[in-house]
C-alpha cells in the first residue's frame, strides 16, 4: 500500500499488502447486553426498585466477562504478529481520537465550573438579586450557598492534593523512564518503572479516598454542598475513576511485560497506555489549579 | 364527520377571528415589537429575492440544460471570480441585515428609566404579579373550563384569565422576572416581549403600550404538563383608568385579608379549601384527588392526608424534599389558605379524618418565619 | 469457525461470507454492518414518525382528542430523540459505513469488530428509550434537550432516557472515530486527501464534531443525573448553580448537532448532483473549506438558541453576527450545486430528484434560520412554530431528503438490483408536496404567535392545524411506497448493471455490481480527480 510515513518504515509498509480485518467476533454483542443490563438496571435502582441492583450487577459482570475476552482475542492477534505497520498507525490514531474525546468530556465539566464562578454566583450577588436572595455572599471557596442552610469547609490546596500532584507526576516520570526502558530493550528497568508506576497509580487512589473521608466527615462537605461541594466532587470523582482504569490497564500492561510480551519496535498498547496515563496526569494538573488553589 | 364538528365549534365560538388566516405577526403595540415587525418584513423580501433568485437560476438549468434536450454537459469546474463574488454579496446582504439588527437589539434591551416596575414570577401553571411601587400583589390563572368542551369562561379559548396584568398607557414598564419551580417565558407577541422567567434568577424587560387595549400570550418554555394552559393577558388601560384600578385593588386587597385568628368551623374551611384546592393543587393531585400515577401522588386515601397531620402541614408548607415538582406554598399562600386547604384534603374524597386544621396551627408551624 | 477463538485469525480475511443470523450479530463486514445501520435507522424512523403522527392527530383540532397533556409531551420528546439519535445520525453512519471504503478503497473500516459494537449499541439504546413509556411516570417529557430543571423534576423516564444518551454516545463515538481514522489511514494510493469524494471529507468532518461534541451532551446529563438523585445543584440557583447553564453546555453540543445532520447530506448531495448532470463538481476546493468552516462555526454560535433567556445584550450581537456568518460558507455550497447544474446534461432519475428538492427546500429552510439568528426578530419566534417549521426544512427536506438521494442512488451497488424508477419517482413527487402542505402552515402558525409543545391551542390556530395535521398523515403514507419499492426491489428487481449512472466516475462504480462481500482486500493504484473521480485504476483485489 501507499506509504503515509509510517514510522516502520519501508520494509513492512512494502510486506504489507492486506489490512488485518478481525473475524466475526461474539463480544461486541455481548457488549451491548452488558450496557443494556446496565443503564436498565441503574436507573430502576436508582428508582429503589428491586430488579435494579440485579440488572446493574448482572450487567457489570457480562462487561467485565466481555472486556477479558475481547482483549484476549486482541492480545492473541498481536502476538500472531497480525498487526503491523498500518493496523499500528490505525492505533494510534484511534487512541488520539479517542483521548480527544475524553478531553471534551472533561471539558464540559471545567466549562460547568468557570461558568459558575465567573457568570452565576457574580449574578447571584449582585444588587438585583437581592430581592431573591438578600443575604448571599458569593466569595469563592462558596462556604454556603443561596438557599442553603449548612455550612461547609473548602478543601485547601497545600495539603493532600499537593502531595498527591507529586505523586502523580512522579508517576508520569517513572512511566517514562519505563519507556525508555522498553526502546532499549532494559526489560528491568521497564518491569520496576512500570510496577513503580501501578503502585504510584494506587497510592494516588487511596489518599484521594482518604481525602474524601476526611471531606466527608471533618469538612461537612458533600455532593450537596452546594456549587463548590458538587463541582469539587463531580470533576476530582471522575478524575479519580480514570485513575483506577488507567492504573488497571497499566497493571495489565506490565503483566504482559513480566511475561515477554513486546518488543522494542512492537510496543503500541504500553504507548497507549502512557498516553492515557498522561492525560490522566494533565487533567490533575488542570484540577489541582483549577478546583484546588485558585 | 370531525371536519364537520370542528367547523360547528368554530362558528359557535368567535366565528370573525378564527376564519380570518393570519399569516403574518400580530399587530404591533410598541415600538419595540414595531422594530421587530419591519425588520421582520425587511428580511422577509431580502431572503425572498434570494429565494427567486437563485431558484430562477437553478430551474433555469434544470429546463435547458437537461440532456433529453439535447445538451452535451461542457466539463468547467473553477472559477475563482465567480467564488470570490458570491462569497462577498452574501456577505454584504449579511452586513445589510445585521446593522438595523443591532439598533433594534440595543433597544430592546435598554430596560431601564422605567416609570414602574412589576416582578413578574412564574408558577407551574400560572403567573404572579407583584406591584413593587404599589404594594399590590395576585395571582393569574387559567379561566378556560378543562373539561374538553371547548367552552370559555368568557373570553378566547385558553387566552383567558381571572386577573389580567393590568398597566397603563405610555408609561415604561419595567418586568422582574423570576420562577419558583421551572423555567417559564412570559411572552405577549403585540408587546414584543419574551423573556425566560428562571427560577433563582431575576432577569428584566420593558414595555410601554401605545393604545389601551387587551393583549394575550403565552407562556413560551416548556414547562410542564400544563405548559399549553399558561395564559399571559395584559389589560392596558389610560393612566387615568389605571389609576382607578389600581385604588380599588389596593381596597379589595384591605377587605380581603383575613383576621389570622379567627377559628372556622369545619365547613367553613371545606368550602374554603376547595377553592384553594382548584386554584393551586387540581393540576397535579387532580380534582378527585387521584393524582397522576407514578408523577403525582394521589391524596385521596394517602398516609399524609389520612394520619400524619403534622407531616401534612410541613409537606404543604414547606414542600417536598425529594420531588420539586411539589413546592413550598408557605411562600405563596396565607395561613388561613392553607389551613383551609389542609382541611379540605383531609375530609374530601372520603378521607373522613374530621381534622379542621385552624389558621393559628400553621402559624404556629411556621415558627413565627414567614 | 470458532469466532471467539483468535488463534485462527493470522490468516487475514479467509473467513469467508458468514451464514444465518451470526451473519448480522458478529458482523465485522462493513457492508453487513452498513446494512444493519440502514434498516435500524428506517424502523427507528418509522417509530418516530409514528410519534409525530401522535402529535398531529392530537393538533388536528383544538380541545384535547387523543392524549392527555403529559403524554403528549413524552411523544414530543421522543420523537425529537428517536429521529435525532435514532434515525438520522445512524443512517448516515451507516452509508458511510457502507460506501466509504469502497469510496477510497479501504479494505474495511478501520477497526471492524468496534465498528460492529457501535452498532450493536443503538438497539439497547432505542430498547431503553421505548421501555421508559411504560414505567411510572411514562417517558422523559421534558423535549429533546431536556431542558433543567424541568427534566430533574421528571420520573424514572427520564433516567432511562439519560443512561439510553449515554450508550448513544459511546455508540457514535466509536463509530466516528473509525470513520475518521479509516478516512485518514486507509485510503488506497492515489485518492489524497483533496482529491477523495466530498461524502469522505462530509463524512471526516462530521465524525470530527461528533467526537468533539457528545462527550459533551453525555457531562452535561450525568450533572442532570447528579442534580435528580444525588444531591448537586448545578441547575439550582439554591445551591450556587443555574438552570442556564444547563442550555450552554447543552447547545454547545446541540448547535454542532444540528450539522452532525446536515454535512454529511451536503456530501451525499455533491455526489449525485454532479453524477446526473454529468459534470465535475464545481469548486471542489471551495467546498471543502466550506465545510470546514461550517464545523468552526458551529462552536460558536450555540447561544442562538437562548435569545430569550436575557443574555446581555453584547452576547446577542455576538452570537448573532457569528450566527449569520455561517450563512456564507453554506451559500457557497448552495451556489456551487447550482453552478454544478449549469450547463451539465441532466437527467432526474429519482436520486437527482431528491437531490435537487434537497437544494430547494433545504434553502428555505436555511433562509428562516437567517431570520432567527436575528436576535430582535428571534424574540418573537423563539418556542414557536416558526422555529418547528425551519427545522423540519432542514431536517426532513435536508437531511432525510438526502438521505432517501443516497438509498436511491447507491441501491444497485448495494444489492445488486435496480429499484422501481416509477415507484422512486411517485415517491419524491408525493414527499416533495406532502412535505410542504405540512410543514409550510407552521411558519405561519409561529408568525401568528402558536408556541411548539403545546397539545391543545387558541382557536385561531385551527385552519393551518388541520392543514399540517393532514399533510403529515399523507407523507407518512408516502414513505410506504418507498419501503415497498426498496422490499420489492431486493427480492424482484431487476439485475443492475456494474455503472447504472452514465456520469457516475467515482471508485464505488469501478468494482462489480453488487459490490464483492470483500472489496479492496488488496488496494488499486489510482490516480484522481477532484471530487473522487477515478482517472485511472491499476490492480486491486476482490473476493
Ligand atoms: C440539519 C439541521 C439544521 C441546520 C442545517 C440548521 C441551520 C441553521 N439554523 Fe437551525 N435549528 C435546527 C436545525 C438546523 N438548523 C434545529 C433542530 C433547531 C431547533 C432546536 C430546538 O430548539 O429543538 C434549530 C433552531 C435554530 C435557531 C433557534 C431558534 C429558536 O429556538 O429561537 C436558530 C437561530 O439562530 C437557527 C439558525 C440557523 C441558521 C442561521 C442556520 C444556517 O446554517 C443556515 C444556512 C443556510 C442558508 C442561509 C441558505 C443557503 C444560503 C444562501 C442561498 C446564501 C445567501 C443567503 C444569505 C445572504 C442570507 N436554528
Ligand atoms: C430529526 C429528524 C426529524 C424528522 C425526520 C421529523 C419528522 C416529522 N416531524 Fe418532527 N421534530 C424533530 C425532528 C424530526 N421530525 C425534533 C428534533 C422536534 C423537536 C422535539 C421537541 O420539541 O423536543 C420535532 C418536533 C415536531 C413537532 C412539534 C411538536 C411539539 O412542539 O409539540 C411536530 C408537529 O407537527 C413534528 C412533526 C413531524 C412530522 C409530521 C414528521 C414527518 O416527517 C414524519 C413522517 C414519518 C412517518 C409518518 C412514519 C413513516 C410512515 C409510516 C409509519 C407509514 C404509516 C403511515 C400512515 C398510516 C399514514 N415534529
Ligand atoms: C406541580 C405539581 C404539584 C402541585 C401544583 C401540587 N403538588 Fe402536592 N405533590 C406534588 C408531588 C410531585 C408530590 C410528591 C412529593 C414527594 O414525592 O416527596 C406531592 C405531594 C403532596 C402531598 C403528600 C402526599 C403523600 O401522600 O405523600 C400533599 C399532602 C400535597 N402534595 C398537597 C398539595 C397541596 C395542598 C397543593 C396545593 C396547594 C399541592 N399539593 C400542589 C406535586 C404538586
Ligand atoms: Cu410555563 Cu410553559
Ligand atoms: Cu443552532
Amino acid at each position: 500500500m501507499q506509504g503515509h510515513g509510517t514510522a516502520a518504515g519501508e520494509e513492512s509498509a512494502a510486506q504489507q499488502t492486506r489490512y488485518f480485518v478481525p473475524p466475526p467476533s461474539r463480544w461486541p454483542l455481548v457488549g451491548a447486553v452488558a450496557l443494556f443490563c446496565i443503564g436498565l438496571g441503574a436507573a430502576f435502582a436508582l428508582n429503589g426498585m428491586l430488579l435494579g441492583p440485579l440488572s446493574l450487577g448482572a450487567g457489570v459482570a457480562i462487561l467485565v466477562w466481555m472486556l477479558v475476552g475481547w482483549f484476549r482475542d486482541v492480545i492473541r492477534e498481536s502476538r500472531a504478529g497480525s498487526y503491523r505497520a498500518r493496523e499500528d498507525m490505525s492505533f494510534r490514531w484511534g487512541m488520539g481520537w479517542f483521548i480527544f474525546s475524553e478531553v471534551m468530556f472533561f471539558a464540559a465539566f471545567f466549562g460547568a465550573l468557570y461558568y459558575v464562578r465567573v457568570i452565576a454566583l457574580p449574578e447571584l450577588g449582585d444588587e438585583t438579586h437581592k430581592l431573591l436572595w438578600p443575604d448571599f455572599n458569593p466569595a469563592w471557596p462558596l462556604q454556603t450557598a443561596p438557599g442553603i442552610d449548612a455550612v461547609y469547609q473548602a478543601m485547601g490546596a497545600w495539603g493532600l492534593p499537593a502531595i498527591n500532584t507529586a505523586i502523580l507526576l512522579s508517576s508520569g516520570g517513572t512511566l517514562t523512564w519505563a519507556h525508555w526502558g522498553m526502546i532499549e530493550g532494559k526489560r528491568s528497568q521497564l518491569a520496576w518503572g512500570l510496577g513503580i508506576t501501578v503502585l504510584l497509580g494506587m497510592l494516588f487512589l487511596s489518599l484521594q479516598a482518604y481525602e474524601y473521608h476526611h471531606a466527608l466527615s471533618e469538612l461537612g462537605l458533600s455532593f450537596a454542598s452546594g456549587a463548590y461541594g458538587m463541582t469539587f466532587y463531580m470533576m476530582t470523582g471522575f478524575h479519580g475513576m480514570h485513575v483506577l482504569v488507567g492504573t488497571l490497564i497499566l497493571a495489565v500492561i506490565w503483566v504482559r511485560v513480566l511475561r515477554g510480551h513486546f518488543s522494542e519496535h512492537n510496543h503500541f498498547a504500553f504507548e497507549a497506555a502512557a498516553w492515557y496515563w498522561h492525560f490522566v496526569d494533565v487533567v490533575w494538573l488542570l484540577l489541582f489549579v483549577f478546583v484546588y488553589w485558585l | 364527520m370531525l371536519p364537520l364538528r370542528l367547523a360547528l365549534i368554530v362558528s359557535a365560538l368567535s366565528p370573525g377571528v378564527v376564519l380570518a388566516a393570519e399569516l403574518n405577526l400580530q399587530p404591533p403595540v410598541t415600538s419595540v415589537a414595531r422594530s421587530i415587525y419591519d425588520l421582520h418584513t425587511l428580511l422577509l423580501y431580502i431572503t425572498v429575492a434570494i429565494v427567486v433568485i437563485v431558484f430562477s437560476v437553478m430551474f433555469y438549468a434544470i429546463i435547458r440544460h437537461r440532456k433529453s434536450a439535447g445538451r452535451s454537459a461542457k466539463q468547467f469546474h473553477e472559477n475563482t471570480t465567480v467564488e470570490i463574488i458570491w462569497t462577498a454579496i452574501p456577505l454584504l446582504i449579511l452586513v445589510g441585515m445585521a446593522w438595523p439588527a443591532t439598533q433594534a437589539i440595543l433597544a430592546q434591551k435598554s430596560t431601564r428609566g422605567e416609570d414602574m416596575t412589576v416582578k413578574v414570577t412564574g408558577y407551574q401553571w400560572k403567573w404572579q404579579y407583584d406591584y413593587l411601587d404599589d404594594g399590590v400583589a395576585f395571582m393569574s390563572h387559567l379561566t378556560t373550563p378543562r373539561d374538553g368542551t371547548l367552552k370559555t369562561a368568557g373570553g378566547p379559548y385558553l387566552l383567558e384569565v381571572d386577573e389580567p396584568l393590568v398597566v397603563p398607557t405610555g408609561k415604561k414598564v419595567r418586568l422582574l422576572l423570576t420562577a419558583n419551580d421551572v423555567i417559564h417565558s412570559w411572552w405577549v407577541p403585540a408587546l414584543g416581549v419574551k423573556q425566560d422567567a428562571i427560577p433563582g434568577y431575576v432577569r428584566d424587560t420593558w414595555f410601554k403600550v401605545d393604545k389601551p387595549g387587551v393583549y394575550r400570550g403565552q407562556c413560551a418554555e416548556l414547562c410542564g404538563k400544563d405548559h399549553g394552559f399558561m395564559p399571559i393577558v395584559v389589560d392596558a388601560r389610560s393612566p387615568e383608568d389605571y389609576q382607578q384600578w389600581l385604588a380599588a385593588k389596593k381596597v379589595a386587597a384591605a377587605a380581603k385579608a383575613e383576621d389570622p385568628n379567627k377559628v372556622w368551623t369545619l365547613p367553613e374551611l371545606m368550602a374554603r379549601g376547595e377553592k384553594v384546592y382548584l386554584q393551586n393543587c387540581v393540576a397535579c393531585h387532580m380534582a378527585n384527588g387521584a393524582g397522576v400515577p407514578g408523577t403525582f401522588p394521589a391524596l385521596a386515601g394517602s398516609k399524609i392526608a389520612t394520619t400524619d397531620k403534622p407531616g401534612h402541614i410541613d409537606m404543604v408548607l414547606n414542600g417536598s424534599k425529594k420531588n420539586a415538582a411539589m413546592a413550598a406554598w408557605g411562600k405563596q399562600l396565607s395561613d388561613t389558605e392553607i389551613a383551609a386547604v389542609i382541611s379540605y384534603e383531609r375530609n374530601a374524597w372520603g378521607n373522613n379524618t374530621g381534622d379542621a386544621v385552624q389558621p393559628k396551627d400553621i402559624k404556629a408551624a411556621r415558627g413565627g418565619k414567614v | 469457525m470458532n469466532i471467539a477463538d483468535g488463534t485462527q485469525v493470522a490468516s487475514h480475511i479467509q473467513h469467508d461470507k458468514p451464514r444465518g443470523l451470526a451473519r448480522w450479530l458478529f458482523a465485522t463486514n462493513h457492508k453487513d454492518i452498513g446494512t444493519l445501520y440502514l434498516w435500524f435507522s428506517f424502523a427507528m424512523f418509522i417509530s418516530g414518525g409514528v410519534m409525530a403522527l401522535g402529535i398531529r392527530a392530537e393538533l388536528f383540532s383544538p380541545g384535547l382528542q387523543f392524549w392527555q397533556p403529559e403524554l403528549f409531551n413524552q411523544l414530543t420528546t421522543l420523537h425529537g430523540l428517536v429521529m435525532v439519535f435514532g434515525a438520522i445520525m445512524p443512517a448516515f453512519t451507516g452509508l458511510a459505513n457502507w460506501m466509504l471504503p469502497l469510496m477510497i478503497g479501504a479494505p474495511d473500516m478501520a477497526f471492524a469488530r468496534m465498528n460492529n459494537w457501535s452498532f450493536w449499541l443503538l438497539p439497547p439504546a432505542a430498547l431503553l428509550l421505548m421501555i421508559s413509556f411504560w414505567v411510572p411516570g411514562g417517558a422523559a417529557a421534558a423535549g429533546w434537550t431536556l431542558y433543567a430543571p424541568l427534566s430533574t423534576q421528571g420520573g424514572m423516564g427520564t433516567d432511562l432516557t439519560i443512561f439510553a444518551i449515554h450508550i448513544l454516545g459511546v455508540s457514535s463515538i466509536m463509530g466516528a472515530i473509525n470513520i475518521v481514522v479509516t478516512v485518514l489511514n486507509l485510503r488506497a494510493p492515489g485518492m489524497t486527501l483533496m482529491k477523495m469524494p466530498m461524502f469522505a471529507w462530509a463524512s471526516l468532518i462530521t465524525a470530527y464534531l461528533i467526537i468533539a461534541v457528545m462527550p459533551v451532551l453525555a457531562g452535561v446529563v450525568t450533572m442532570v443525573l447528579t442534580d435528580r438523585h444525588f444531591g448537586t445543584h448545578f441547575f439550582n440557583a439554591a445551591g450556587g448553580g443555574d438552570p442556564v447553564m444547563y442550555q450552554h453546555i447543552f447547545w454547545f453540543f446541540g448547535h454542532p448537532e444540528v450539522y452532525i445532520m446536515a454535512l454529511p447530506a451536503f456530501g451525499i448531495v455533491s455526489q449525485v448532483i454532479p453524477t446526473f448532470a454529468r459534470k465535475p463538481l464545481f469548486g471542489y476546493t471551495s467546498m471543502v473549506y466550506a465545510t470546514s468552516s461550517i464545523a468552526i462555526l458551529s462552536f460558536m454560535v450555540w447561544a442562538h438558541h437562548m435569545f430569550t433567556t436575557g443574555m446581555p445584550a453584547t452576547a446577542q450581537l455576538f452570537f448573532m453576527y457569528a450566527t449569520m456568518l455561517i450563512a456564507v460558507p453554506t451559500g457557497v455550497k448552495v451556489f456551487n450545486w447550482v453552478a454544478t447544474m449549469w450547463e451539465g446534461a441532466m437527467t432526474f432519475e429519482t436520486p437527482m430528484l431528491f437531490a435537487i428538492g434537497f437544494v430547494m427546500l433545504f434553502t428555505i429552510g436555511g433562509l428562516s434560520g437567517v431570520i432567527l439568528s436575528v436576535a430582535a426578530v428571534d424574540i418573537q419566534l423563539q418556542d414557536t412554530y416558526y422555529v418547528v417549521a425551519h427545522f423540519h426544512y432542514v431536517l426532513v427536506a435536508g437531511a432525510l431528503f438526502s438521505l432517501f438521494s443516497a438509498v436511491y442512488y447507491w441501491f444497485p451497488k448495494m444489492t445488486g438490483k435496480m429499484y422501481s424508477e416509477k415507484l422512486g419517482q411517485l415517491h419524491f413527487w408525493w414527499s416533495l408536496v406532502w412535505f410542504n402542505i405540512t410543514f409550510f402552515p407552521m411558519h405561519f402558525l409561529g408568525l401568528a404567535g402558536m408556541p411548539r409543545r403545546i397539545p391543545d391551542y387558541a382557536l385561531q390556530f385551527t385552519d393551518f392545524n388541520a392543514i399540517a395535521s393532514v399533510g403529515a398523515f399523507m407523507f407518512g403514507f408516502g414513505q410506504l411506497i418507498f419501503f415497498y419499492n426498496m422490499v420489492r426491489s431486493i427480492r424482484h428487481g431487476q439485475p443492475a448493471p456494474q455503472k447504472p449512472w452514465e456520469g457516475a466516475n467515482t471508485l464505488e462504480w469501478a468494482i462489480a455490481t453488487p459490490a464483492p462481500y470483500h472489496s479492496f482486500v488488496v488496494a488499486p493504484q489510482l490516480e484522481v480527480g477532484d471530487n473522487g473521480v477515478i482517472l485511472e485504476m491499476k490492480g486491486g483485489e476482490h473476493h
